[in-house]
């Protein structure tokens, strides 16, 4: 079974973001107000083939955890998970 | 008679490892071109990482050539105690393989700097700082997008209290302050060790600062000791 992952990679809260700030600054410029707490982070999407759904999740936990992501400064979710046959 | 043994690794997207290996040659030493797919160190005494963009630095500076086959011996030169330098990069890639605490992220402004800067050596305990005495005043260049030397809370209040801050940047005459941080670097942390003190990583360049013809020479001192550590180890 072939299963699509969607893993978003974010900034610890906390963690200073200077791109959210770069991007929430350039709003008001053009128009757009009432708008805060921008954060820029990243958008991983992977195929995984595996005999289940526990076990693909487990492989996508491992490597969000290892190579996507730095615990010392960044978060990550699973955001979706979609079979794709 | 040939000095001391000092490799340098070049991944693909170094920038700095020729300049490393011409630093090593003027300061005395000998250089020795080694390749991220090695599985050794080509019997150096000492291992340098050079500054740059590692596999294109792609999805974090440092993420992938943590992962690179050269890594574990680099991992087990650093375990025997033999001396490892970061530099840039270099101490980017040391971060994400856990030889060296805390992380590099983008600078607070923004903008890559690329200007000379001045660092205080803080500690002389590590192979490129023992020739240095502790409050010294270096002017090296610094050339990064992602310098902010950033640590969660706890390990650095440990790493300050183990007296593991390398350098930190300054002003000429060593103040501290905001003016003076090209980047925004808590505690305006330049450089910091490993808990044994062999494993040192910094983001200023002192392969670029070795040659008075060519620029300032605040990196002869840390050449110099690096080499000097080698000898006294042997």
């Amino acid at each position: 079974m072939r299963r699509r992952f969607e893993v978003v990679v974010m900034l610890k809260p906390g963690m200073a973001d200077p791109q959210g700030t770069a991007v929430e600054d350039a709003l008001p410029t053009m128009g757009w107000g009432g708008v805060s707490d921008v954060r820029v982070g990243k958008h991983v999407e992977l195929t995984v083939e595996a005999g289940s759904e526990e076990a693909a999740r487990a492989l996508v936990e491992e490597i969000a955890g290892r190579l996507l992501s730095n615990p010392v400064i960044e978060e990550y979710r699973i955001l979706s998970v979609e079979d794709v046959g | 008679m040939t000095g001391p043994r000092v490799a340098v690794v070049t991944f693909p997207g170094s920038l700095d490892d020729r300049d490393a290996l011409r630093a090593v040659r003027l300061m005395g030493g000998e250089p020795v071109p080694a390749w991220h797919a090695d599985d050794g160190l080509r019997g150096a005494d000492a291992v340098i990482l050079p500054g740059g963009f590692a596999y294109g630095d792609y999805l974090r500076t440092g993420a992938i050539a943590r992962f690179a086959p050269v890594m574990d011996a680099v991992r087990d030169h650093a375990s025997r105690g033999a001396p490892v330098l970061g530099i840039c990069n270099g101490f980017q890639i040391l971060c994400e393989a856990g030889l060296l605490p805390g992380a590099l992220t983008r600078n607070a402004g923004l903008a890559f700097v690329c200007r000379r800067v001045h660092v205080r050596c803080e500690t002389s305990r590590t192979p490129v700082t023992a020739g240095v005495a502790p409050g010294e005043i270096l002017e090296v260049p610094v050339k990064h997008g992602e310098g902010r030397y950033v640590a969660e809370e706890v390990t650095l209040a440990r790493i300050e209290e183990e007296g593991r801050v390398v350098f930190r940047y300054c002003s000429s005459a060593g103040e501290l302050g905001e003016a003076w941080n090209p980047n925004g670097a808590t505690n305006h942390i330049a450089g910091v060790c490993n808990e044994a003190g062999n494993v040192v990583g910094l983001m200023p360049h002192p392969e670029h600062a070795v040659d008075p013809d060519v620029g300032p020479t605040g990196g002869q001192p840390l050449f110099d000791s690096l080499l000097q550590s080698v000898l006294a180890r042997v």
